[in-house]
């Protein structure tokens, strides 16, 4: 099974869209997994029927029990992270501040505080309006720990891939260069950038790639709206050839993709001609790296 | 003054607005005004404000370190509730990614056998752009640091320290709805949400304007991009009661200067527009 995993960096310059795209031509003989746990937006273009629902247990919080509590002010001393508030002399806990470190909890000299697993999600297995199956999930609001989250679903992405003799699993990841993206990288075949001719499009470029290369992956990228400035698209290419970074395909400025996504579309459902092709294009080359 | 900047989804325009949006109050305040880049990961404000001789300053985080007290009792990996801490036979194994800097095994160490290590963790770039009153910070996490809110709790600190609480300051935060959201925008007094008029756009919102309502934040929306795709942002808002503070165009000339690094503030539309947005606010605070 190979897994490829589309990434951008920065937001906005098609990722979803694109590997939408790519989930509809490799059909329905693939895995598909959303990887951006806190904005997940894959399931929209792909209307998935969820079969199963699960629950994400990230970490622990603290909460105090007010009447155990003699205001002694242990607590609120020892946390790092301000998450202990006087009310009236007596404590609580902001549960959204509380990291689950459980400092608290094991120096409380009255046992006033309690130390539980917390819920803070939920993530599906689906099957996608393509057939396929979907894994994606949805961290609760204020959660940490989505790379938890993240490598949780990969595992079970993977894995049923894996049981089901799919030899395609392809991934959205998640944005940034911290954790849950570092998360949607691991064990991944070939990565994908998806990167547009903007200053801040090519800085960002610049920023993941020295991550995937830090984890040692190899690694393609798509210029979307390269005409929307030509030079920095050259600039792209250039800096590209000299990285080892190979061009997988241009494509050109078009309101396919924001009227595909109104009508919750691929762009390559919608699209039949130009942009339809040039993504298929993009597909065809990207299979002869996996 | 604190207004943070933030939106459920990358790439919806945040940090054109908070750019464009401190240009705008400097233009019209006496105020210090302060443009902060807390997007740790990805900072891009930097790129349109075209200034290149930032102080900077390396940024670390604390871990525990073991030193010759150790006995090996095992206590700590105990304790540790992010598995940081292995204790092996021989040694006591410390993982510095996973660990959170709670500091719960460096006092609570019966043998008192921890000290204190530094982990570099990224940069806080700073300066004054132009010669007026304009001063910008940003905080960039360094390649491979798995952690971002350590990096944007500093970053916040250091501006608040530096530009004392007279100034007006503009976050730009992360985009999302987890931790380091929450932790760049938790002590702002308004929050205004930037999104576009798509689906993912819509859906993103309802995130973000989710996590406003957790908080407890007064927040309006500012339509970017307006016009590429329907009405059902609109729609959402209206039937939420959420104010729509604004909504800039899309064009294409818009997208080149965006792609230019260049600002749009001085197109006389868009000024007028952000005038109303900046009236609205007001309004709302
Ligand atoms: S568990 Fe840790 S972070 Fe949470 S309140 Fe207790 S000491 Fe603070
Ligand atoms: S400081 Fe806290 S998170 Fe870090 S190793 Fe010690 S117990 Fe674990």
């Amino acid at each position: 099974m190979k897994e490829l995993v589309v990434i951008s960096g920065k937001g906005g310059t098609g990722k979803t869209s694109l590997t939408a795209s790519f989930a509809y031509l490799a059909g329905e003989n693939t895995i598909l997994a959303d990887y951006d746990v806190d904005a997940s937006d894959l399931h929209i273009l792909l209307e998935p029927k969820i079969k199963k629902t699960y629950q994400f247990y990230g970490g622990k919080k603290a909460n105090i029990i007010k009447e155990k509590c003699i205001g002694c002010a242990k607590c609120q001393e020892i946390c790092r992270f301000d998450a202990v508030k006087n009310v009236d002399d007596k404590f609580e806990i902001n549960k959204i501040d509380c990291e689950g470190c459980g400092y608290c909890y094991r120096i409380c000299p009255t046992d006033a505080i309690e130390f539980k697993d917390n819920l803070s999600g939920e993530w599906y297995i689906s099957k996608s309006r393509f057939s396929s199956t979907l894994i994606f999930a949805k961290l609760d609001i204020a959660e940490e720990n989505s790379g938890k989250l993240v490598t949780e679903i990969k595992e079970v992405a993977r894995n049923l891939a894996n049981e089901n003799n799919k030899d395609l699993l392809i991934s959205d990841g998640a944005p940034g260069i911290g954790c849950p993206v570092i998360a949607s990288l691991s064990n991944a075949n070939y990565i994908l950038i998806v990167t547009e001719p903007s200053l801040s499009g090519f800085h960002d470029l610049k920023r993941i790639l020295e991550l995937v290369k830090h984890f040692g992956y190899s690694a393609g990228c798509i210029i979307n709206k390269y005409d929307i400035n030509k030079k920095i698209t050259k600039e792209i290419e250039i800096f590209s050839h000299n990285n080892e970074l190979e061009i997988i395909g241009k494509i050109p400025y078009s309101d396919s993709f924001p009227k595909s996504l109104v009508l919750k579309q691929t762009v390559v459902e919608f699209d039949k001609s130009d942009i339809g092709k040039t993504v298929e294009n993009c597909w065809g080359k990207l299979q002869s790296k996996l | 003054m604190k207004i943070s900047v933030a939106s459920g989804k990358g790439g919806t325009g945040k940090t054109t607005f908070a750019v464009n949006f401190s240009l705008f109050l400097n233009n019209i305040k006496k105020n210090k005004i302060v443009l902060v880049d807390l997007d740790v990961e990805e900072p891009d404000c930097h790129i349109f404000l075209k200034h290149k001789n930032f102080k900077r300053k390396k940024c670390f985080r604390e871990i525990p370190k073991v030193n010759e007290k150790c006995n090996l009792c095992g206590k700590c990996s105990e304790i540790c509730e992010f598995n940081a801490i292995a204790v092996t036979n021989t040694k006591v194994i410390i993982f510095p990614d996973l660990c959170h800097s709670c500091y719960a095994c460096i006092e609570m160490c019966p043998q008192k056998a921890f000290d204190i290590e530094n982990i570099e963790m990224g940069e806080i770039h700073w300066g004054n752009i132009a010669s007026n009153n304009f001063y910008f910070v940003e905080g960039k996490l360094k390649i491979g640091e798995v952690m971002a809110v350590p990096m944007i709790r500093q970053t916040k600190n250091f501006s608040a320290e530096r530009f004392g609480e007279n100034s007006y300051f503009i976050f730009d935060s992360p985009p999302g709805t987890s931790c380091p959201v929450i932790e760049a925008t938790k002590e702002s007094d308004f929050v205004v949400l930037v999104t576009e008029p798509t689906p993912f756009g819509l859906h993103d919102l309802k995130l973000a304007v989710e996590t406003m309502r957790k908080l407890r934040k007064k927040f309006g929306v500012v339509i970017n991009k307006a016009g590429i795709g329907d009405q059902s942002v609109s729609e959402y808002c209206y039937n939420e009661k959420i104010s729509i503070l604004g909504e800039i165009p899309y064009s294409r000339e818009i997208a080149e200067l965006y792609s230019q690094g260049k600002n749009i503030i001085n197109l006389p539309s868009i000024n007028k527009i952000f005038e109303k947005i900046h009236k609205n606010i007001l309004s709302l605070l």
